[in-house]
Formats: C-alpha cells, sequence, structure tokens
C-alpha cells in the first residue's frame, strides 16, 4: 500500500464508487420501498439531479489520472506527474488532438486576468483559466462532503444510537459529550482542530466530521429512544434475539430514511462550511473557497475583476441549490412526519 | 407430577419516589403441560407484569426482587443471560396485544419468520423456509407462499396475528404466553384466532399461559383460571367451578357485570369504584376498598390463602359466608 500512487488510489476510489453506484441502484431496483420512494424523488427535481450527476461526473472525470500519454514539450507537465481526463481536455498543447480536443485554446500559462470575452471565463491573476479551475473545484467539494459525511454520520450514529437503545450511565456520557461539544464556538473548535492536524484534505474532512457529528447523535439518540420501546423490538425480545442484533435488524433499518436525509442536508452545508474555512486559510487546496479567497483582492480592481469570483461562486451556488433542492424532495418522500401529497 | 412452570412468590418492582414500587406482589401459580391457564385481571392488575417477568422481559427500570420462576424444575430467573435467550423463543413463545406493531415494518414477514427459526436452529435459510411456508399453512394464512413475501403494511391484523403465532410457533414451544391475543382485532378476527389457537394448543399439546381480561375468551379457551386483582391473586379455580361457582367477591363482581349475564331491562351491575394505583394500596386484602362485603380485619391483614376445594385456591376472609346465588 505504501508504493501506492495518489493517483492509482483516486482511481480504485471512483472504481469502488462506480461499483457501490450499481449496487446501490440494482439493491434499490429490488426494494419496492425504495424504488418507489427513489422513482417520487426523481419526478420531483428532474433537473436538480441532472445537475447533481453533471457535478459528479465532472469530479469523477477529474479523479481518473495516470501518466504519460502527453506529448514532449508541454511546459505545465513534469515527468512522472499524473494527469486526470479533465487536465488532459484542458492540456495547453496548442495542438488539437484525439486526446486533448480543446488544446488549440489557451488554457493555463496564458495572460493574466483576461476578461470572459476575450477568454471563455477569463483567466486569473496567474493566468489560470478560471473554466478550469471551477470545474477542478467539483471534485474537492464532492469530496469533502462525502468523506465527512462518511465520518460523522457513523461516528453520529454509534453514539446515538448505542446510547438511545443501551441508556444508562453510556448514554449519560455521550450525553454530556454532546452537551459539551455544542457549547464550544464551532468554528472556533474546527480551527484549533485543523491546526492540530495540519492542513491536507484528510484532516479538514476529519475536523469537520469531529465537530459536525452532534446534531445527528441528538436525532439518532431519539428515533432510538423510540424505537427500542417499540412492540416489535419487545416482539423480537421475546424470541430469544440478542441486543447487537437488534439494532441491526430492527433500529438501523428504521433510521435508514433519517440517514438518507441526513446525508443530503449536511452535504450541502459542509461544502459551504469549507469555503468558510478557506475564506480564513486554513481549506483544502483547489476548492471553490479557496477561488473565492484568492479572488476577493481582485474585487477592489478597476475595472473590477468579477469573473473568478462569480465563476467559483455559481459552481458553489448551482450544487448547493442541486443538492437542497434533491434533498428537500428527499424528505418530503421518507419522512413520516411531512406528509405525502403525490398519489 | 411437577409443573412445566412453576411460579412461587413472585414480586416485580418498580422504582419510585417514595421507594420500590410492587406491581405484582407475590404472585404463585403452576402452569401444567397442555393446560391452558388464564390469568385475568384488569388493566393494572400485574398479569402482563407477571408474564413478562417470568420470561425476564420487564421494562427498564422495573425488576423483579423476589420469586422464583422454574421451568421444568430449572430457575429461570438465575440463568445466565445467553441461556435466556435460547429459552425465550425457544422453549417459551410470546404473542402480543398488538400485531399492528410487532413485526418490523422494513422487513419482509416470511424474512421475520425465518430468521426467528434460524435463531435457535442452525438450519439452511432454504430449510428454514420451507418450515416457514409449512408453519404459515398450519396457522391458516391462505397463499402462504405469496404471504411469505409481504410486508407488514400490505397484511390485515388477524393474519398479522397469524404470523406472530407462526414466529411464536417456529420452534415448537413447550409454553406459549398469550398476552391479550385477540384485543386489537374485530370479533370474527377475534373469534378465528380462538379457535387457531385451541387448536394448535391441542395438536402441539402445548401449554398455553392466556392473559385476558375478557372472561367470554376464558370461557371459550381456558382449563384453570387465577384471577388477579391489584398485583395479587385473589382467587384460582378450573374453569367451570370459577364460572359457576365464584368464591371471591372481586370474581362475583366481575361475572355478574358481564352483559350477556344480566337480568335484561336492569341496570348492568358494576364494581364500585376503581383500581387502586399502587401507591394507595390498603395494607390488607387489596380489593377491601371496594369490596361489598368488606369486614373490619379485611383492611388492616392480608387474607390467607385457603383451599376450599380440589384445585381451587382463594384469598379471601369472607368467602364462607354466602356470597353464591346471587352471582349466578
Amino acid at each position: 500500500m505504501m508504493g501506492l500512487a495518489p493517483h492509482m488510489l483516486s482511481n480504485l476510489v471512483v472504481l469502488a464508487l462506480l461499483v457501490g453506484l450499481l449496487g446501490l441502484s440494482r439493491w434499490v431496483r429490488r426494494r419496492r420501498i425504495w424504488l418507489e420512494s427513489a422513482q417520487a424523488i426523481w419526478q420531483r427535481r428532474r433537473l436538480a439531479i441532472v445537475v447533481i450527476a453533471a457535478y459528479l461526473s465532472i469530479a469523477l472525470l477529474d479523479s481518473v489520472a495516470w501518466v504519460g500519454g502527453v506529448p514532449e514539450g508541454v511546459a505545465d507537465v513534469l515527468p512522472n506527474q499524473s494527469l486526470s481526463v479533465l487536465d488532459r481536455l484542458f492540456l495547453d498543447t496548442r495542438e488539437a488532438s484525439y486526446s486533448a480536443p480543446f488544446a488549440d485554446f489557451e488554457w493555463t500559462g496564458g495572460e493574466a486576468l483576461r476578461h470572459p470575452g476575450s477568454h471563455v471565463l477569463g483567466t486569473d491573476i496567474l493566468g489560470r483559466d478560471v473554466l478550469y479551475l471551477a470545474l477542478k473545484g467539483a471534485r474537492v467539494a464532492l469530496l469533502i462532503g462525502g468523506l465527512t459525511s462518511l465520518i460523522s454520520i457513523p461516528l453520529a450514529l454509534l453514539f446515538g444510537v448505542t446510547a438511545g437503545y443501551f441508556g444508562g450511565r453510556f448514554d449519560d456520557f455521550v450525553f454530556f459529550l454532546i452537551s459539551t461539544l455544542a457549547s464550544m464556538p464551532g468554528l472556533l473548535l474546527l480551527i484549533a482542530l485543523i491546526m492540530a492536524l495540519g492542513k491536507g484534505t484528510f484532516s479538514v474532512c476529519l475536523a469537520l466530521g469531529v465537530t459536525g457529528w452532534v446534531g445527528f447523535c441528538r436525532l439518532s439518540r431519539a428515533e432510538t429512544l423510540k424505537l427500542r420501546e417499540l412492540d416489535y423490538v419487545e416482539a423480537a425480545r421475546a424470541l430469544g434475539v440478542s441486543e447487537v442484533r437488534i439494532i441491526f435488524r430492527h433500529v438501523l433499518p428504521n433510521l435508514a430514511h433519517l440517514i438518507v436525509i441526513t446525508f443530503v442536508l449536511t452535504f450541502s452545508a459542509l461544502v459551504l462550511s469549507e469555503a468558510v474555512l478557506s475564506w480564513l486559510g486554513i481549506g483544502v487546496d483547489g476548492s471553490w473557497g479557496q477561488m473565492i479567497d484568492g479572488a476577493r483582492n481582485e474585487l477592489s480592481r478597476d475595472p473590477i475583476i468579477w469573473w473568478n469570483i462569480g465563476a467559483a461562486g455559481a459552481a458553489l451556488f448551482g450544487l448547493i441549490l442541486a443538492v437542497n433542492s434533491v434533498g428537500d424532495a428527499i424528505r418530503d418522500v421518507l419522512d413520516p412526519r411531512t406528509a405525502r401529497t403525490s398519489e | 407430577m411437577t409443573a412445566l412452570l412453576e411460579v412461587r412468590g413472585l414480586r416485580t418492582a418498580f422504582p419510585s419516589a417514595s421507594g420500590p414500587l410492587p406491581v405484582v406482589d407475590g404472585v404463585s401459580f403452576d402452569l401444567n403441560r397442555g393446560e391452558v391457564l388464564a390469568l385475568v385481571g384488569e388493566s393494572g392488575s400485574g398479569k402482563s407484569m407477571s408474564a413478562l417477568s417470568a420470561m425476564r422481559l420487564v421494562p427498564k427500570p422495573g425488576r423483579v426482587v423476589a420469586g422464583s420462576v422454574k421451568l421444568d424444575g430449572e430457575e429461570l430467573l438465575d440463568l445466565p443471560v445467553t441461556e435466556m435467550r435460547k429459552v425465550r423463543g425457544g422453549r417459551m413463545g410470546m404473542i402480543f396485544q398488538e400485531p399492528m406493531t410487532c413485526l418490523n415494518p422494513v422487513v419482509r414477514v416470511g424474512t421475520q419468520v425465518i430468521e426467528a427459526i434460524q435463531l435457535h436452529e442452525p438450519v439452511s435459510t432454504a430449510d428454514a423456509r420451507a418450515r416457514a411456508l409449512e408453519l404459515f399453512a398450519e396457522v391458516g394464512i391462505p397463499d402462504p407462499d405469496q404471504r411469505l413475501d409481504a410486508y407488514p403494511h400490505q397484511l390485515s391484523g388477524g393474519l398479522k396475528q397469524r404470523v406472530m403465532i407462526a414466529m411464536a410457533l417456529s420452534t415448537r414451544p413447550e409454553i406459549l404466553i398469550a398476552d391479550e391475543p385477540t384485543t386489537a382485532l374485530d370479533v370474527t378476527v377475534q373469534a378465528q384466532i380462538l379457535s387457531l389457537l385451541r387448536d394448535l394448543q391441542q395438536r402441539l399439546d402445548a401449554a398455553i399461559l392466556l392473559i385476558t381480561h375478557d372472561l367470554g375468551i376464558v370461557n371459550e379457551l381456558a382449563d384453570r383460571v387465577a384471577v388477579m386483582y391489584a398485583g395479587r391473586l385473589v382467587e384460582v379455580a378450573d374453569r367451570e367451578a370459577l364460572l359457576s361457582d365464584p368464591r371471591h367477591p372481586y370474581t362475583q363482581g366481575l361475572l355478574r357485570s358481564i352483559p350477556a349475564l344480566a337480568t335484561p331491562g336492569e341496570p348492568l351491575p358494576e364494581i364500585a369504584g376503581v383500581v387502586p394505583s399502587p401507591e394507595q394500596w390498603p395494607a390488607g386484602c387489596r380489593f377491601s376498598t371496594r369490596c361489598p362485603k368488606r369486614i373490619e380485619r379485611c383492611a388492616a391483614d392480608f387474607p390467607e390463602e385457603t383451599a376450599p376445594g380440589e384445585g381451587r385456591r382463594v384469598w379471601c376472609h369472607v368467602q364462607d359466608a354466602p356470597a353464591t346465588g346471587e352471582g349466578a
């Protein structure tokens, strides 16, 4: 594992994601409740789902990378540097080819701060193409949202469900932990954690995950408190089912809708949090937050340089709007507390 | 012959601000093989709690504080948790009052039955499915093959109760505890479920502990009856003896207030007052606050157990006073 190049890891993750998505869709298709829900959500928010899919494919294209295949003498490419599909599309070889269809455009290494009219979406102060940067940001945003959710939701479930189910001293302990975390200013805690862990995508995700699980932990604890009193849990106990099995068979599946809703709704909040962190200078490299941070100094120029911040903001806005709107649809369909209007 | 299930001096209490509050207070009864024993009482009399105590399923923070529960001579209250789990569902099955909520809504009913089988026996899923199919047919579920793949919301209340019964019977338990099995069902379905229970009980030679407040069901199903009031037994007798010749004033009151047995044109007799809550239980006979035949010593000391007849136990100071006649 030590010898694995970062781009190979990323390729493997893409492969795993695609296999996972395929498996998930097959799983959903076989279960009527989930299939009907998925269809209802698709009918409500076609556009938003297409937008999310577009972001996802850009991010996936940006994650599949390999070394080589680049003509010699391309200025920006170091030997042994891996380039993703997206990078290759925008590669500045000054010669259009099958592998670099946009190459006769001037992408990187161009003149600084060019206007969108004279360049596709303009360039930033270093002469980098804004469209390219905005597209690159999608991968970072999805990575932050996904990885952080992968950290914070299991953490919240672990504490919330066990505290709610077993109660007693462990519940007291978890509630103490939750209250303590909730009483600290979130941003301050985040900054302290990132300072301690060091910069980097993973440590930012870890910090966001460790500070962000409290809300869902409280929710899952409350829901478990309700579920453990239900008759079918009682009936399972009367059948001699062990407590651990009851949790996995009867409690967690009945929390599934909450997990899906929480995942989608926190996802957008996490992407935004990263933008805030970037603005403070402790974000993730290549994110939209960093683009916005880099562009804010250009706003005072005359004529105003608006396209940097505009592209990053629009990309961020588009993703978050789409995710939130799908999130609302998911909640409408899955959450029993909001009445179903269709059917 | 020793009894299959022997409950002695069972006390179950819940903590409260004024100390532990017993909801079951010194209950003793035997359940013999192949017998249907009905535990009868009003809401809050401790009948369900007695059964849950025997299964060691008393909801927290309540707990069994004293007594003994022996299954075939083996003390259940001292059994390690893992052993107790094998008893539950293995040797003692239980069905509940609310079939609507006793099945996990997100899992197919067949899967739930199959899992119940596999929980106690190491059989393959295919074998367990075949067993589940047999069980479904046995409890009278039409189209058992299709019903195995149904979700709980696709089944009616009666069908769900049949599924619950199938699940409880999946391991051929020696004892089936039925906690108000028909209360949530409508009358025609009630009759079907009762005849199913009687059928199965005779076929499998299982003992049933039937918890109910409905004397009609007692008459239909029970061999022996134990009447509970406010956490205590007041009278235990064979069904016929109890129904025709109740000795305890509370049993007499219960029988008098059955609409079908009342005199037409006259107001339905009732037992005056309500069941006192555990904090207000009198020191003596628990029924003394409402008893029409109360004498002075009733409020002060609890009556000893008396055995006025074969297989009959009564806890009352005044039972020898002419009490019958007006009851029947």
